[in-house]
């Protein structure tokens, strides 16, 4: 048992540090969910590329470091502590692109992960349906086998970047008699700006178009552009939602660096002697203590190939970010008083580290990438054994 | 960076664990609550020449420590068998007479606390009045201000919520030390007890869980097993989420010790009120899940419901840890 970092990785700290210190943009990007931030931040990611510091833990051939998943838990730590803006291809270099490395082929990588990387193509998923959020396996959207391709139909939404972003992935019903429901499944990926696309914008709490739903309407696929084999989507996908889940989205550099600024602020608010919200505080530092070591002694298991943060314990993962930064936020709000409820965008407002925003997006949390109450069924099903019941 | 326990680590909890399976040590707390020393002392034996207090002491006096991780290994397994006796008292005693640098007073008291001969009791009046187990403990280790002494006797025993646990205020005594390094001694005393109280918390925890979660699976009401109720699941699943990320802070916080790091006290600090509240919050949920039945002396279930609120408050509140972290 060790906690400590071996020269190299101070070497690679020192490295990712300085590298952001000469290029993180001194003023705070516009928000990613406006047209102009969208194309500011697609920006910033072809930077990141240019050094290579988009996706440190992709091979060299897509554009990587090849860098260890401690590594990039470093390069995490540093990036939201530089203050770095917030990632536009996140949802494709957390969901699309460990897919394509488990079940992809060489041509789909080759065409589809560079371009990722460097932010050309900026990925939005498509998971969600009116009817079917946590319950994907009751999705209903189609995919019709047609000459060299497949013709998608239905709706999508909750579709994260999809107002901006240029392609998006899912999955489609293409065998309605499968004796499953989960079964007859095809993981394809789609043009936002093909014939039959409709995206329609919605507006997320906040007002600004965060998601969006889609209409499909006979959108051509070509078979390039299946993932795994036809039929196999739900195990395809299932095979990369602990990512979704675990350590790849939610990094706890995050939340180290947002308890850092809290720190701060409750200083600069001359340490209240308040001592409620003084406990609240502690307990956001505490809380980002315990998931930056929970998520290194992760990376160490895997590593060290002991078994790691996967399936279930991903749950566990997932229910204690979504908690920790809402608390954070909320903690955030308080110490700024009177000024709590301004928006970023109000021209009094304090919020410049940005609490209004994180405020707002933080209440997501624990509703998507599976709400924490199917979250909990997991961890009490599957970890501690309890029997399946009616939801 | 490997930061998990290792095979002989591993291998040192397992067979700690089996080691105490084989004791009752049930039985051994309800003649402890009864002043009935004998079973406890014959488990405290086992330890000892298991080696669990020699990790306290260094090699020069008998021990082969100090070794903060696998002492918290070694209280997180006491704390699953609900092992009574001043347990951490006998630890942070060690370490106060190690730092404290007096070879005289180390050379005759030290080998006797890694052999289990001697149990051994502390009270820091700073943090309150009471010595745990003051009433069979020789020595009784106080520190008042500046001044390090050995009590004479004591008070009589005050019950506690806990029955394992017996309180008194330790009287008269002999002085053994005096000035700044007793006061440095007796700081790092205290973040040693708080680490092992932390890891003992932590394992009452997982044994509130683990015997709600046998409990919930086999208790029906409307026909059904109570463990397939989601309302249940979901308390069980929090309880679980709290301990899982209690462990590591106990764990870092023990290698921050090891390795002397400035911030040590403050990452104890942050296992201690996170162990305990976790700790605390099992014992709540075994309580409502167990329904009636967990709020009976009866089951043995209550000598670990009893023990997680104390845990929780000694050696550190809840309050002063959070302090604590924000201090810098």
């Amino acid at each position: 048992m060790d906690l400590d970092f071996d020269a190299a990785d101070e070497v690679f700290r020192a490295e990712v540090r300085d590298w952001l210190a000469a290029h993180v943009p001194s003023a705070p990007l516009p928000s990613l969910e406006t047209a102009a931030g969208f194309a500011a931040h697609r920006e910033w990611e072809a930077t990141l590329a240019a050094d290579r510091w988009s996706v440190v833990s992709w091979p060299e051939e897509f554009g990587g470091r090849g860098g260890s998943l401690l590594r990039w838990l470093v390069f995490e730590e540093e990036y939201y502590a530089a203050g770095a803006p917030g990632r536009v291809s996140q949802n494709g270099i957390s969901l699309l692109a460990p897919t394509l490395f488990e079940n992809g082929t060489a041509e789909q990588r080759a065409r589809i992960l560079p371009a990722m990387a460097r932010g050309e193509v900026i990925w939005a998923q498509a998971w969600s349906e009116p009817e079917s959020g946590s319950d994907l396996a009751s999705l209903r959207s189609t995919a019709v086998r047609t000459k060299g391709g497949w013709l998608l139909g239905g709706q999508k939404t909750w579709s994260s970047r999809a107002a901006f972003a240029d392609r998006a992935f899912g999955l489609f019903r293409s065998d309605p008699d499968a004796d499953r429901p989960h079964r007859g499944l095809t993981y394809l990926m789609f043009p936002l700006d093909a014939e039959g696309v409709t995206v329609r914008p919605i507006g997320r709490l906040d007002g600004k178009p965060a998601f969006a739903e889609l209409f499909l309407d006979e959108v051509f696929v070509p078979d390039e552009d299946v993932i795994g084999e036809p039929g196999q989507g739900w195990r395809v996908a299932m095979s990369t939602t602990g990512n979704e889940r675990g350590l790849t989205l939610r990094s706890p550099g995050r939340f180290t660096a947002a308890a850092d600024r809290l720190t701060t602020l409750w200083r600069e608010h001359g340490a209240p002697a308040d001592t409620a919200l003084r406990d609240r505080v502690a307990d956001a530092v505490i809380g980002a203590r315990a998931y930056r070591l929970f998520s290194y002694r992760g990376a160490s298991h895997v590593l060290h190939d002991e078994g790691g943060p996967a399936g279930a314990a991903s749950s566990l993962n997932k229910i204690y970010w979504s908690e920790l930064d809402i608390a954070l936020h909320e903690t955030a709000l308080d110490l700024l008083g009177p000024y709590g409820e301004l928006a970023d965008h109000a021209g009094e407002s304090p919020s410049d580290g940005g609490w209004a925003e994180g405020y707002t997006f933080s209440l997501a949390g624990p509703v998507y990438a599976g709400t924490n109450e199917i979250q909990r069924d997991i961890i009490a099903e599957r970890l501690l054994g309890l029997p399946k019941g009616r939801r | 960076m490997r930061f998990f326990l290792d095979a002989e680590q591993r291998e040192f909890a397992r067979s700690l664990d089996g080691l105490l399976a084989s004791c009752d040590t049930p039985a051994a707390i309800r003649s402890w609550a009864d002043g009935d020393h004998g079973p406890g002392r014959s488990v405290w034996a086992r330890l000892a020449e298991a080696g669990v207090f020699a990790l306290a002491v260094p090699e020069t006096y008998d021990g082969f420590g100090p070794l903060p991780l696998e002492l918290a290994v070694a209280f997180e397994g006491l704390g699953r068998h609900a092992v009574p006796g001043p347990l951490v008292e006998t630890v942070a005693a060690a370490a106060l007479l190690d730092r404290l640098a007096d070879e005289r007073v180390a050379a005759d008291r030290l080998p006797g606390i890694a052999s289990g001969k001697s149990i051994a009791s502390l009270c820091l009046t700073s943090l309150g009045p009471y010595a745990l187990d003051a009433d069979l403990a020789d020595p009784v280790f106080v520190v008042e201000g500046d001044t390090l002494s050995v009590a004479a006797g004591s008070g009589p025993v005050q019950p506690s919520a806990d029955p394992g646990r017996r309180l008194s205020r330790p009287a008269g005594g002999t002085v053994l030390a005096r000035g700044p390094a007793v006061t440095a001694a007796a700081g790092y005393a205290a973040d040693v007890a708080a680490l092992a109280t932390a890891a003992q918390a932590l394992g009452v925890g997982r044994t509130l869980l683990a015997r709600t979660v046998a409990y919930v699976t086999q208790r029906t009401q409307f026909g059904v097993v109570i463990g397939s109720f989601q309302a249940v699941k979901h308390r069980l699943a929090d309880t679980l989420l709290a301990l899982e990320f209690a462990e590591p802070l106990v764990h870092g916080a023990a290698l921050a010790l090891a390795a002397g790091d400035d911030g040590a006290g403050r990452d104890i600090a942050a296992a201690k009120v996170t162990a305990g509240e976790a700790a605390y919050g099992a014992a709540r949920t075994a309580l409502q899940l167990h329904g009636a039945v967990g709020y009976t002396d009866e089951l043995d279930l209550s000598l670990w419901i009893r023990k997680a609120r104390p845990l929780r408050d000694a050696w550190g509140t809840p309050a002063a840890c959070r302090a604590r972290v924000l201090a810098g």
